[in-house]
């Protein structure tokens, strides 16, 4: 069946940090308001919710959600829905409400995530994310999301035989760009901190699992992000900038374990990637920017190499030599990522695409890109499990 | 014929020092831990056999920082081997100096046993956690 073109109408995220004083639908809402809010339509022209969050039942002893949510926005009685797939989930959300629209089941809906894992603390925190692992094999050793990527990163090494502690200064490049950038970031949760790290600090810094330190890590993190998508037709009829989805890609595997050595790989990115890259009719040579699910600073490396930017094993080659900076040959993270602007799981997927949308539009003035047309989102959720790719750009689909 | 594997017949095993896996009679590859279907092949002609337990580490890290339920053994190292048979398994390895081991670790010879620990509000064993634990041979 021929898809309909689909395409952003406007974006929204709260800022990300510590937000003890509000819900999980308080952040949802204040995110959904300022994407509706430069959409151009009527609170009636929604007609579903796709909403993302990972963990609500151990952050905030809150499931269910997705009902509260459209009644406490003020869209009582559409359907909504909640989705969850680890720090993927609002990927997840927002590609199932774009086969939708495309596929003309709706003209126009909301999208988005909430999650609150700063509030939670850091040892409750860690247990809730690790319970993106295998629950039985993987969790009885006490594997955490810091102790996979560690594992990733040591294996990364053996793989190409680069020593550990060169690895590991190459890694620390990860963690200065997406600071810096996260540190310019208003909406950051590191807005004007560690925007000079250096190789040093991050090595330095408090070993989390070894051999990653705390500057490796992403942060916890709350807060909310939204888009409102649409129909091309119904878009370019309310607005004058439509940002539109070109292609979207989705993959999954089963525990590290069964990965095997491949892990390193990112095989589930590969076969999403390539989806994407298919449906949009481009390659990785016409994508400007991209946002990278950089939850470690081995994980940007990683995904780089697997969306078809660097070989394999010439990932962290790249983010040395400066190829992944803005002005470099493939921007990755202009808004930090998730090391530099915070990492509110259900709410990430969708605050790449807010980041994505507002590059795309001319409007980061923080950190643009420049004449950038096309660009990709890749969110990554559980231990290589669920992968996501979006592909987005200032035209429509040739 | 399709042979399952219960976690608790698993676990039980691995604690009386017994690695259980499948055998596919399709393709001839090992499953372990055991799952629905070949890993290898996806076929359900499965078989329950016993592994050796014997492999060597691919990677290894160590947790200074626990989840809740996980914090009194901290630091703990968790690795993964690959066992003679072909598939990896994730387990400890039981380090005195967790500060001073580095790389040269991978490809080291292990046996594994099974280890009780207690285990925590969320673990889908409400008795006990069993734990894989790498016994390294040269030592």
């Amino acid at each position: 069946m021929e898809k309909r073109d689909v395409a952003v109408l406007g974006v929204g995220q709260t800022k990300f940090g510590h937000h003890p004083d509000k819900s999980l639908i308080d952040l949802f809402a204040e995110a959904f308001y300022e994407a509706f809010n430069e959409s151009n339509i009527e609170l009636k022209d929604i007609q579903a919710i796709y909403y993302g969050n990972f963990v609500g039942e151990m952050t905030d002893g809150s499931a269910n959600l997705s009902g509260f949510i459209s009644d406490e926005i003020g869209l009582k009685g559409i359907p909504a829905r909640r989705y969850e797939a680890a720090c993927a989930s609002s990927s997840v959300a927002f590609r199932e409400a774009y086969l939708a629209v495309a596929h003309g089941i709706y003209d126009c809906v909301a999208v988005g995530g909430s999650e609150r894992l700063y509030n939670a603390g850091t040892a409750i925190g860690t247990r809730a994310l690790a319970t993106a692992v295998d629950g039985l094999h993987e969790m009885t050793a006490g594997l955490t999301f810091p102790g996979v990527f560690a594992l990733a990163a040591r294996l990364y090494a053996k793989k190409y035989e680069i020593p550990m502690e060169k690895l590991h200064e190459k890694m620390a490049h990860v963690s200065i760009k997406n600071h810096k950038y996260g540190a310019i970031n208003p909406k950051a949760q590191f807005y004007n901190k560690f925007g000079d790290l250096k190789v040093e600090d991050v090595l330095n810094s408090k070993v989390i699992c070894s051999p990653l330190t705390l500057f490796d890590c992403c942060p916890m993190t709350d807060g909310g992000s939204a888009a409102i998508i649409a129909s091309a037709d119904f878009a370019e009829d309310v607005i004058d900038n439509p940002v539109y989805v070109l292609g979207t890609g989705q993959s999954g595997a089963g525990g590290l374990f069964r990965q095997k050595e491949d892990m390193i790989k990112a095989i589930p990115r590969k076969i999403s990637v390539e989806m994407a890259y298919k449906e949009a009719k481009v390659t990785p040579k016409d994508i400007d920017f991209v946002e990278i699910h950089d939850c470690f600073t081995i994980a940007e490396i990683i995904a780089s190499e697997a969306m078809g930017f660097f070989e394999y094993g010439k990932g962290a080659d790249a983010v040395e030599e400066g190829e992944t900076w803005v002005g470099g040959s493939i921007p990755i993270n202009p808004d930090g990522g998730l090391i530099g602007k915070g990492h509110p799981v259900g709410a990430t997927g969708t605050s790449q695409v807010y980041a994505a949308v507002k590059q795309l539009r001319n409007e980061f003035k923080y950190n643009q890109v420049k004449d950038a047309e096309i660009c990709i989102t890749d969110t990554l959720g559980g231990d290589f499990g669920t992968l996501v790719n979006i592909i987005l750009g200032i035209h429509r689909r040739k | 014929m399709t042979d399952v594997i219960s976690f608790k017949e698993y676990f039980d095993a691995l604690l009386e020092g017994k690695l259980l896996g499948l055998k596919c009679s399709d393709c001839g590859a090992y499953t372990c831990p055991p799952k629905a279907v070949c890993d290898s092949c996806g076929s359900r002609n499965v078989k329950r056999v016993e592994l050796s337990g014997r492999g060597r580490i691919t990677t290894f890290t160590t947790t200074y920082v626990a989840p809740v339920g996980y914090d009194k053994e901290v630091p703990y190292t968790v690795a993964m081997v690959e066992l003679e048979e072909g598939p990896w398994i994730v387990g400890r390895i039981e380090i005195e100096n967790a500060d001073e081991i580095g790389q040269d670790l991978i490809g080291e010879e292990v046996v594994v046993e099974g280890k009780e620990y207690p285990t925590e509000m969320f673990y889908p064993d409400k008795k006990r956690r069993v734990v894989p634990v790498f016994k390294l041979v040269k030592a």
